[in-house]
């Protein structure tokens, strides 16, 4: 079961202790209906790396994720994950409506047994980070829906992630709620450097988020390209409407038409 | 009896608080559109009984409908006659309740126990549907004969009544979870005392309070029922509803018929004052109905 891990890639930072961040080495998933979700998907992310994938509907993206998080089993292959929490950021809010804002932040804390005190002070601070300050006591039927999702971002930062899945979390957000969010959670990165791997069906969030950017095949998911992203960071929205980034946008594009195809 | 969705949500869009300057405006206009209705409608219906009593009905056979007047005279303002009324009313009452409070705690241990372990399900859920088509007025009897025509009979008839709305509306409130909150907590490891009362138990509340609601109101028609075959002891308002009505009471009888309908509608206003007070704030449609 030792197959060597995938050489870093071109944009890496310092290659760090083995166990930290993520390691694919060969996963495999095919579901007892006999579909064959993702064949062979090898890679890693460091800390401070922030890998996104992009593939078509379908393609095993959220399969991979779900595999990280111990929510399903790989058919084959092996997920190294390093020590600390591992955040998971869900498609929808995955609010509970029962609950206001703070009890809702405080829920992982709750469900890891963590004292009161300490809970509502971690509540408190990523409440802050995400800016839902003077909504703690609203509940989430009352909140939009880019509020609600930085509630579910506040919720899994309480926990100081190390490793942090993204499952396509702006998809169902208006482009400007989305692009607004985009920038915040650029921030969270630039402030707690954890290593993140975020799913979307948007090659122009991808490219503005990643440091590196995998394109995913359709069925059975292949990783068909895998693109270093070297805008440095912070960066800006100005930066959707650089010549580079277009260039680099339209190059990903092509290798998930090649791959859709 | 279904909420109708809340007119003054608009789809969240902008990345605001949904703010609602009306509110308080709407609300005080509300009251007024909110009780004006129905109250002209008692008002016509009242009028109408009136109407019918004296003109449709000639004074020979005016006992068949007496007017409303009458019956409010005899039935209730007669000190003797609604001493009467309202003993029976308030034993049926105990019996419903006692009924309606032991189905809840039955039928909400049975639910939870079908909803962590599907043998269990399989197991109960069979019977528990039989308990349901069996026609109770046939078990009544039955109920009397075995165990006695006391207050614990009454009971068990209302419970039989009361019970399979309460299991199943708290079984599927329990098992209808989302799959991502399930995620949420798989994700921590949690035990399934703890996904029970923090994720399955609080989703399933508005399911359990629907499942409330209906039981209550089963639980007054089993009280009501059982007074009809268990006529020994204090008299029950069926009692007193089927007395009056062989001895050609008809004001006591209508009285009784009114005093027996206040109780069905307390409970069922008290239960959606709890749904309300409970899962009110969070839920969307709770606003309208009971």
């Amino acid at each position: 079961m030792t197959t060597p891990i995938e050489s870093p890639p071109p944009a890496a930072v310092d290659r760090m202790h083995a166990t930290d961040g993520l390691a694919f080495e060969r996963v495999s998933m095919r579901f007892p209906d006999g579909t064959q979700a993702l064949e062979e998907v090898s890679f890693d992310i460091r800390p401070g790396e922030f890998v996104t994938i992009v593939g078509p509907s379908g393609c095993g993206k959220s399969t991979l994720l779900k595999i990280t998080a111990g929510l399903l089993k790989a058919s084959t292959g092996r997920v190294e994950l390093g020590a600390g929490n591992l955040g998971y950021v869900f498609q929808d809010a995955t609010l509970l409506p029962w609950r206001t804002v703070r009890a809702n932040v405080e829920l992982l804390c709750e469900l890891e047994g963590i004292g009161k005190a300490e809970r509502r002070r971690a509540a408190a601070e990523a409440i802050e980070l995400v800016g839902l300050t003077g909504f703690e006591d609203k509940y989430p039927k009352s909140l939009s829906g880019g509020m609600r999702m930085r509630a579910s971002l506040a919720r899994s930062l309480t926990l100081k992630p190390q490793v942090f899945l993204f499952d396509e979390p702006f998809g169902a957000l208006d482009e400007i709620t989305r692009e607004r969010l985009n920038d915040e959670l650029l921030e969270l990165f630039a402030l707690e450097r954890f290593a993140g791997l975020f799913i979307t069906h948007s090659i122009s969030e991808a490219v503005y988020l990643s440091t590196r950017v995998l394109v995913m095949s359709g069925r059975p998911g292949r990783i068909a390209g895998d693109f270093a992203v070297p805008f440095p960071y912070p960066r800006t929205p100005e930066l959707r409407f650089d010549p580079a980034f277009a260039e680099l946008s339209g190059a990903v594009s092509a290798a998930l038409r090649g791959a859709h195809a | 009896m279904s909420a109708s969705p809340l007119p003054l949500t608009p789809a969240a869009t902008a990345d605001e608080v949904i703010v609602r300057p009306s509110v308080m405006r709407a609300r005080s206009r509300s009251m007024a559109s909110v009780v004006l209705p129905p109250l002209v409608v008692f008002v016509a219906f009242v009028g109408l009984w009136f109407l019918a009593s004296y003109v449709l009905i000639s004074p020979s056979k005016r006992f068949l409908l007496p007017p409303p007047q009458d019956v409010v005279s005899v039935g209730f303002l007669d000190a003797h006659n609604s001493a009467e009324i309202f003993a029976g009313l308030w034993l049926t009452t105990k019996a419903a309740l006692f009924g309606f409070l032991l189905s809840i705690v039955v039928g909400m241990a049975l639910a939870i126990a079908m909803s962590q372990a599907s043998w269990v399900e399989r197991s109960i859920f069979p019977y528990a549907v039989v308990l349901q088509t069996l026609p109770i007025l046939a078990l009544v009897p039955l109920v009397g004969f075995t165990i006695g025509y006391d207050f614990p009979s009454r009971v068990l008839v209302v419970v039989l009544i009361a019970l399979f709305p309460v299991i199943t509306n708290t079984l599927f409130g329990l098992v209808s979870v989302d799959q991502s909150h399930h995620d949420l907590f798989s994700l921590h490891k949690v035990g399934r005392w703890t996904r029970l009362r923090k994720l399955q138990l609080p989703a399933a509340l508005p399911a359990i309070f629907t499942g409330f609601r209906i039981a209550a109101g089963s639980s007054v028609i089993g009280a009501v029922v059982g007074d009809f075959f268990f006529k020994q002891g204090s008299p029950g308002i069926g009692v007193l509803i089927d007395l009056y009505s062989s001895q050609l009471e008809s004001e006591r009888l209508y009285a009784a018929v009114i005093a027996a309908s206040l109780l069905g509608i307390t409970v069922f206003v008290v239960v959606g004052v709890a749904n309300r007070l409970v899962v009110g704030r969070w839920h969307t449609s709770t606003r309208a109905g009971g």
